[in-house]
């Protein structure tokens, strides 16, 4: 961030006090708004996290009582339907996440490396087509989603072209993992995967992969967000100096190298930035389940974002929805932390340094 | 200037593959563009193709005369240009005080704005709709509108571009006898024009495509909106059978406006996501 300029006056104090009248009145609806809507909310919402509310009247009347961890336990860890449906939940995001963040990441960053050719025609049109998507509503792409994976739909109709007999994609429940395996003859899970889990869910299905509904909407996301990271890539391209990368050339290192040494260790910063953005966008999904299948075919596109709505406002159980909405944060933040302590800025191991060195050394005489 | 063979073939290379990808970009839109005109036997056999056999606008005609989209429409709109509004006018309030203002707890506030961006939009549902609920505002436009009104991020983007503007220009203006309002609503307002127009496009984008918030807020089809409007027919209100020329017809009329604005304020949103990065 820029430097702050701190602004010089004159003396005066009544108009250092006016000012700072002024400052708190500027900033009044901001924070009046932000407290109301958001502030309190937050807090309200633990409480009845923590109550056995069940939306009738006012979550802060008395007959409103505190029951503790109950809701936590019932969707972590008693192992009924709540649990279940949370780890379904869990694992149908976890894999959602898994796959959309790299795939997407990748593509953005191919698209601007493409894009940012300094002798390309037609540079805008392209910019245009693949930021596009990125404008729609997501209620909007899921309509057209909806329609172009359809049994008849346009994709099936591509894939015929090739000789493949698509699937009927929103209405297919298998994982692609274990779909996968079974085109190998394995149709079973050993016992060991079969017998123990977790959340409820065998690890046999935790590993089975996202079904062939979620493959769906992982690709529209890769489809909807591909465009906007391309833009924020493409800012960072244009912020490198060429200098270091004209030395490389002059090097002789050719021009995969020089992205991979050169390019890609500049655009760290704005690696980051994508990957948290990414995180964070793909552990919210809710508008495209809420608009598409709102978790079939069986639960498997069921994400802990609709989870948590369906669970209070659908099934009337505040507590737990809140809970799982209270979990889902802290998901949000561990991961986020996670990444941000992967991608620091590791000191040069001394093996390294002795390898430049040696390389120095080599040059200089 | 001649090109290598070598060189030559990587840029045929470049090319085919920039194409296709635009291709796959593109063609999903004119898909829903032809079919919003075919018939929906048409529709459910072929999912591909761009020419309707036969046109037709029965899904244009269902739509605007036998639906209640049109006040969908207008929900829509109204709850956009009252959040645009206030969005552009408190957030740049916020921004210019958090630049230039120096007050007593402006480090606490700014530390707070960081922290609310922080908080993920999902998890505040059930927050939200509690509050809405006990403030009596479920079912009004006040609960549509009024938690919409600001965004933390708004708030950065004008503190950031304040700081940008030299700080001689207030000088005069004060020297001259104006106070604190009229200093920034008519000498520095009107230079903060690309930042604001950054701002209306965010706030209209936002609140155009805004679902989850309507969703928690009511449950009066009076005041139903686009978003949630299309998403109940896409779970198969208002038909039988897939009827997709119904569906896509509605998707694509609510994402004209958004485009529009794209179109026409393209190169400005280009540089904002450019921008909102450098900082």
């Amino acid at each position: 961030m820029a430097q702050r300029s701190t602004p010089r006056r004159g003396g005066a104090s009544g108009l250092r006090r006016g000012e700072a009248a002024a400052g708190w009145l500027f900033t009044a609806p901001v924070i009046a708004i932000l407290g109301v809507f958001l502030l309190v909310p937050v807090l309200m919402a633990l409480w009845v996290s923590m109550s056995d509310w069940a939306g009738r009247g006012s979550p802060l009347s008395g007959s409103v009582s505190f029951v503790g961890g109950e809701n936590y336990s019932a969707v972590l860890a008693d192992g009924g339907l709540a649990t279940k449906d949370f780890g379904t939940a869990l694992r149908n995001n976890a894999w959602y996440v898994l796959l959309v963040v790299p795939l997407q990441t990748a593509l953005a960053l191919f698209l601007a490396v493409l894009v940012n050719r300094a002798m390309l025609r037609g540079r805008g049109f392209f910019r245009t087509a693949y930021y596009f998507p990125s404008v729609t509503s997501s209620v909007a792409i899921t309509v057209l989603w909806l329609f172009l994976f359809s049994a008849s739909g346009a994709v099936n109709d591509v894939l015929s072209w090739f000789g493949i007999n698509g699937p009927n994609w929103f209405n297919d429940p298998r994982g692609i993992l274990q779909l996968l395996l079974g085109a190998f003859g394995v149709e079973s899970g050993p016992g060991a995967l079969t017998q123990s889990g977790a959340l409820g869910i065998s690890w046999w299905d935790w590993l089975a992969g996202p079904s062939v509904a979620m493959s769906a909407f992982i690709l529209m996301a890769v489809f909807t967000t591909s465009g906007t990271f391309m833009l924020i890539f493409l800012a960072g391209l244009q912020n490198l100096g060429g200098d270091v990368d004209e030395a490389a050339m002059m090097d002789g290192a050719n021009g995969w190298q020089r992205f991979w040494r050169i390019t890609l260790p500049q655009l760290r910063p704005t690696l980051f930035t994508v990957l948290t953005l990414g995180l964070i966008g793909c552990w919210q999904v809710f508008d495209q389940i809420y608009t598409g299948t709102r978790g079939a075919p069986s639960k498997t596109t069921l994400t802990p974002a609709y989870l948590s709505y369906q669970t209070a406002f659908t099934n009337q159980e505040w507590g737990q929805g809140a809970a799982i909405a209270f979990i889902l944060f802290l998901i949000i933040v561990v991961f986020t932390l996670l990444q941000r302590w992967v991608l620091r800025d590791k000191p040069v191991s001394r093996r390294r340094i002795r390898a430049y060195e040696v390389v120095g050394e080599g040059k200089s005489s | 200037m001649k090109l290598s063979p070598k060189k030559l073939t990587w840029q045929i290379v470049l090319y085919a593959v920039l194409i296709v990808l635009a291709v796959i970009y593109i063609y999903p839109f004119l898909v829903q563009v032809a079919t919003s005109f075919k018939t929906d036997e048409e529709a459910a056999s072929s999912g591909i193709s761009l020419i309707p056999e036969v046109w037709s606008f029965a899904a244009y005609e269902r739509l605007f005369a036998r639906s209640d989209f049109p006040s969908w429409f207008v929900n829509s709109a109204i709850v956009t240009v009252f959040v645009t509004i206030g969005r552009v006018f408190f957030n740049s309030l916020a921004g210019y005080a958090l630049a230039r203002l120096r007050f007593r707890g402006r480090g606490v506030v700014f530390a707070a704005l960081v922290a609310v961006m922080s908080v993920p939009t999902v998890v505040l549902l059930i927050p939200k709709f509690l509050v809405i609920n006990q403030l009596g505002m479920f079912n009004s436009y006040a609960g549509m509108i009024l938690p919409l009104l600001v965004d933390a991020a708004g708030v950065f983007i004008m503190k950031n571009f304040f700081e940008s503007i030299p700080e001689s220009v207030e000088e005069q203006a004060r020297i001259d006898g104006a106070g604190t309002f009229r200093i920034f609503w008519s000498v520095v307002l009107p230079m903060a024009t690309p930042a604001l127009v950054t701002i209306v496009i965010l706030s209209f984008q936002g609140s155009w495509n805004e679902l989850s918030h309507f969703i928690v807020s009511t449950n009066d089809p009076a005041l139903t909106t686009l978003t949630k409007g299309v998403a109940s027919l896409a779970s198969g209100q208002l038909s039988q059978g897939t009827q997709y020329p119904l569906k896509l017809a509605a998707a694509l009329i609510m994402t004209i406006p958004v485009a529009v604005m794209f179109f026409v304020f393209q190169r400005r949103i280009m540089n904002s996501t450019e921008g909102a990065v450098k900082e």
